[in-house]
């Protein structure tokens, strides 16, 4: 038996729904007037501060081990950072070399792709190249974005008015020289995408649909429908495949191989399947492993891939990089809380940017729709657990109702199917017709903010602010480009950026330097003794490499019997 | 202001974190449960989960199989029947709610051959998808492609205009493709058809729609370092004065907005951008 859902919705949800539809008409007339609800300064931090999983107390400390020892993190985030590694060093014969490379790229996401590509242009045969990744090539949160990425190519923009909307946008938190490099780039990986055949949507003369996008003072968001991720990402994939760069699937890295002489020398790599590891020494090794969604920072659900475990963060930080910016968390205000089915999963700002107003369950209007995301997410959270006014789930996920149908009667008939055909059709899949009905959201965990230090050149910092002269970075992974706080649009961007940097200078360093030095894991033994002073459960180990849904029961009664193994 | 719009509420704001936390962790009493039959095992799982999250419910753990967990990579093809129905189907295991009785396997990996081609040589034209994919002429229009299809694409449709040439059409019919294969593995013909709509839509960006021309102007400014002295200034201007700098930032946020809000004569435009 299950529940008795009427057009996807059960009875007691519909009764709200109709409190909806009942106020529908009267907020469509007033919609002008929505501004009115925009908070001030001083009830903006009201509400952040009590309502907003950044500012409650209990969800960070501070790190107590590695270079960023004393700045605060998230628990989560530090849980993985000051734990044991997953891999006992001792057990890996590091003078029995399986792939001798120029170049190693670890993670065949975005940024991953990108680097090989500009690698391979640079001059680097294929067959010196490796990527090794955790699930199939392009399996990552590139393949999801739906929004867009900004460049400002139009005559009325420019590079410098691009820097200004990053730096407000990053708090001014940002690094001077990335910003720079993210924003004089961006035209060019546009016109790269342009020549590898990316169906931007343009109008007949070739210029680009530009849209808005929060907190930018120009329309520079370039998009193809509400798969722009994925269509940028299949393209670099098969331009990938056509020039044969090797990618070896589910075997993700587990710990950094450091040098005698305090350089990256290479990764430890484990099958997922067959559970053996491989030693890969590489001259430049290029770290792309994205961000931490899947750590589900204070229970939250999220946008993320299954892949998003902050690996990278965890070996990079074990081998002495510098990290920043870990401790602002990005939530977007619109996940799916109904059905159970999508939790957690985005619902693109342009459902509200088109016309859906935030409702209560008793279709009342409580916030602007427009807010800043932390400010949004927060009224959120005070509607449902503040003040109570928001629909429980049968499965206990709280929500208030994105009075989606508004769109069609704003912007005319057929406009949901036309521009959120994405959003349309998996709701669809359970039963859900957003264009009759409201949808239910609440905050979701989306994107890691900081990350590894980089400079312009996309080396990897060390403690002391010097560059590792092997050891590179581009993505999500790392930080310093979007300061605090990243704009929509910039990440895609900023994976190619510096995926782009990353992959042309490990080119120079493949091409100028001979094999790394003897290699070593002693960087982990010394970490470990570290861990070791500040009594952490043997239990806890990373990288995790994948998060762990099994249900408690199975879990309960799972036995490992020596035999099999 | 305050208490005009949002009223002072005196909450403990690290229990309602503990409370979402309970709130998005999965219940603790299921009330409906169906039978899955994974592989021919049957499993008890709660009614109403993605077949994703049911396997995982059920104590399996992904390493293939998922991916995105949202509909947009295809690593999550799955084949199953229904108790007593003669019909074969496909979908996406995490965007497709359990049922009683469903006898399911997921497929991990499709074999499909991927042609290799050097983009800036190719010359499109209306035999170029035949050159490298020659075994869309056997397509004996069953339609079982279009059924098969997650994504609900005219799949057939799109092979059709490949057959005939029109590399617009494909590449327009096939946008939505998430490359899961499943149309692959059930045609009769042997036909791959995403790889052969990856081309399409390749050819059609690159050499079918117009360059922007905006883009190379930008390009050329670019390169003359043009942008250079306003960077050092403008970096000068933070480091050393950055009250100004922040106003610099505000007065180009609010100006740029009004300014550019007056370009603009289309309403849909008018939409923010997002994530
Ligand atoms: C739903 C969604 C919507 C978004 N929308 C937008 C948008 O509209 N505009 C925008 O600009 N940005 C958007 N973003 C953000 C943007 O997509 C990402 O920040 C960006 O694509 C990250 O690229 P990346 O290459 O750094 O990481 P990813 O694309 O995630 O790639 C990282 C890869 O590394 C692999 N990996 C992880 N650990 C290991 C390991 N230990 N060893 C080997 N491999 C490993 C992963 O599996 C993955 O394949 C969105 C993100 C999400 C999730
Ligand atoms: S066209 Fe084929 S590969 Fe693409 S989504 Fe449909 S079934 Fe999957
Ligand atoms: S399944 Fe194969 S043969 Fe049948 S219509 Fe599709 S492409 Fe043609
Ligand atoms: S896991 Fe990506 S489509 Fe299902």
């Amino acid at each position: 038996m299950t529940l008795k859902l009427i057009n996807g919705y059960p009875e007691y949800m519909r009764e709200s729904i109709e409190m909806v539809e009942k106020t529908r008409e009267q907020r469509i007339k007033e919609k002008a007037k929505e501004k009115e609800l925009a908070l001030t300064e001083e009830e903006r931090e009201e509400v952040l501060s009590k309502f907003h999983p950044d500012y409650a107390p209990g969800g960070k400390r501070e790190l107590k081990v590695g270079v960023n020892k004393g700045e605060i993190v998230p628990n989560e985030v530090a849980d993985i950072l000051e734990a044991w590694p997953a891999l006992d060093p001792d057990e890996v014969d590091l003078n029995d070399i399986d792939y001798d490379v120029d170049i190693l790229i670890i993670g065949g996401g975005g940024a991953g792709t990108v680097a090989a590509l500009w690698a391979n242009y640079e001059g680097i045969p294929a067959e010196n190249i490796l990527i090794a990744t955790k699930l199939r090539h392009g399996d990552a949160n590139s393949m999801m974005a739906q929004g867009g990425i900004q460049a400002a190519d139009r005559p009325w923009d420019s590079p410098i008015i691009h820097y200004l909307d990053v730096l407000g946008g990053g708090h001014f938190a940002n690094k001077h020289e990335l910003v720079k490099a993210l924003t004089t780039d961006a035209p060019k990986i546009i016109k790269w995408h342009e020549d590898l055949g990316v169906m931007y949507d343009k109008d007949e003369k070739g210029n680009f649909i530009e849209r808005w996008g929060g907190g930018t003072s120009r329309k520079r968001l370039h998009s193809a429908k509400d798969y722009t991720g994925m269509e940028i990402m299949r393209v670099i994939r098969d331009e990938a495949r056509n020039r044969d760069i090797p990618v070896l699937e589910f075997s993700p890295a587990v710990e950094l191989i450091t040098t005698e002489d305090g350089e990256i020398g290479g990764a430890i790599l484990w099958n997922m399947e067959t559970k053996e590891y491989y030693v890969v020494r590489a001259k430049a090794t290029v770290l792309a492993t994205g961000g931490w969604g899947r750590l589900h920072i204070r229970g939250f659900p999220t946008t993320n891939h299954y892949g998003a475990t902050a690996d990278g963060l965890v070996m990079a930080y074990r081998a002495g990089a510098r990290l920043r910016d870990l401790e602002s968390v990005q939530y977007h205000p619109t996940g799916a809380a109904y059905p159970e089915q999508i939790v957690g999963l985005l619902i693109t700002e342009k459902v509200r940017t088109m016309g859906a107003t935030p409702v209560n369950k008793y279709g009342e209007r409580f916030v602007f729709p427009l807010e800043p995301r932390d400010v949004e997410a927060a009224m959120f959270i005070r509607e449902c657990f503040g003040k109570g006014n928001c629909i429980q789930t049968p499965t206990g996920m709280r929500g208030v109702w994105l009075d989606s149908p508004m769109i069609e009667e704003l912007q005319g008939e057929g406009a949901i199917k036309k521009n959120l055909d994405a959003m349309y059709r998996m709701y669809k899949r359970f039963g859900i017709d957003m264009t009759k009905d409201p949808i239910l959201v609440f905050p979701t965990l989306h994107y890691q903010n900081g990350g590894v230090e980089i400079n312009a050149d996309a080396q990897v910092l060390k403690g002391d602010g010097s560059p590792y002269p092997r050891f590179f970075a581009g993505g999500e992974v790392e930080g310093g480009v979007h300061g605090k706080n990243r704009l929509m649009g910039n990440s895609l961007l900023d994976y190619n950026v510096f995926g782009r940097r990353a992959g042309i200078s490990a080119a120079k360093v493949a091409r100028n330097s001979s094999k790394p030095g003897k290699l070593t894991l002693k960087h982990v033994k010394l970490f470990t003794e570290e861990v070791k002073k500040i009594n952490v459960p043997l239990s806890r180990r990373s990288p995790i490499l994948l998060p762990d849904y099994r249900g408690k029961r199975v879990l309960a009664r799972k036995i490992d019997l020596p035999i099999l193994q | 202001m305050m208490g005009k719009k949002v009223e002072i509420l005196d909450v403990d704001s690290k229990q309602i974190m503990d409370d979402i936390k309970k709130a998005a962790s999965p219940p603790e009493e299921v009330e409906h449960w169906v039978t899955i039959y994974v592989m021919g095992k049957p499993y008890k799982v709660p009614a109403g989960l993605t077949i994703m999250k049911a396997l995982e419910y059920a104590g399996y753990r992904y390493i293939r199989g998922a991916g995105c967990r949202a509909g947009f990579c295809g690593a999550c093809a799955t084949i199953f029947r229904r108790k007593g129905e003669y019909r074969f189907r496909t979908a996406l295991a995490c965007q497709t709610t359990v049922e009683d009785g469903m006898y399911l396997a997921q497929i991990p990996f499709v074999p499909a051959n991927k042609a290799k081609y050097d983009l800036d040589k190719i010359e499109p034209g209306p035999t170029t998808l035949l050159e490298y994919y020659p075994e869309i002429a056997r397509c004996v229009s069953c339609n079982t492609c279009t059924k098969a299809c997650p994504q609900e694409l005219d799949v057939m449709y799109y092979i059709q205009y490949g057959i005939r040439g029109d590399i617009k059409k494909v590449a327009e019919l096939s946008f939505d493709c998430i490359q899961c294969g499943l149309c692959t593995l059930r045609c009769p013909a042997e036909i791959q058809h995403y790889h052969m709509a990856q081309l399409a839509r390749r050819l059609y960006g690159k050499y079918y729609l117009p360059k922007s021309p905006w883009l190379k102007k930008r390009l050329k400014e670019i390169d003359s370092g043009m942008y250079e002295k306003a960077f050092e200034n403008i970096k000068k201007l933070r480091e050393e004065n950055p009250e100004e700098f922040k106003s610099l930032y505000y007065k180009v946020l609010i100006e740029g907005r009004e300014k550019e809000s007056k370009r603009i004569n289309d309403p849909l435009e008018l939409m923010e951008g997002e994530d």
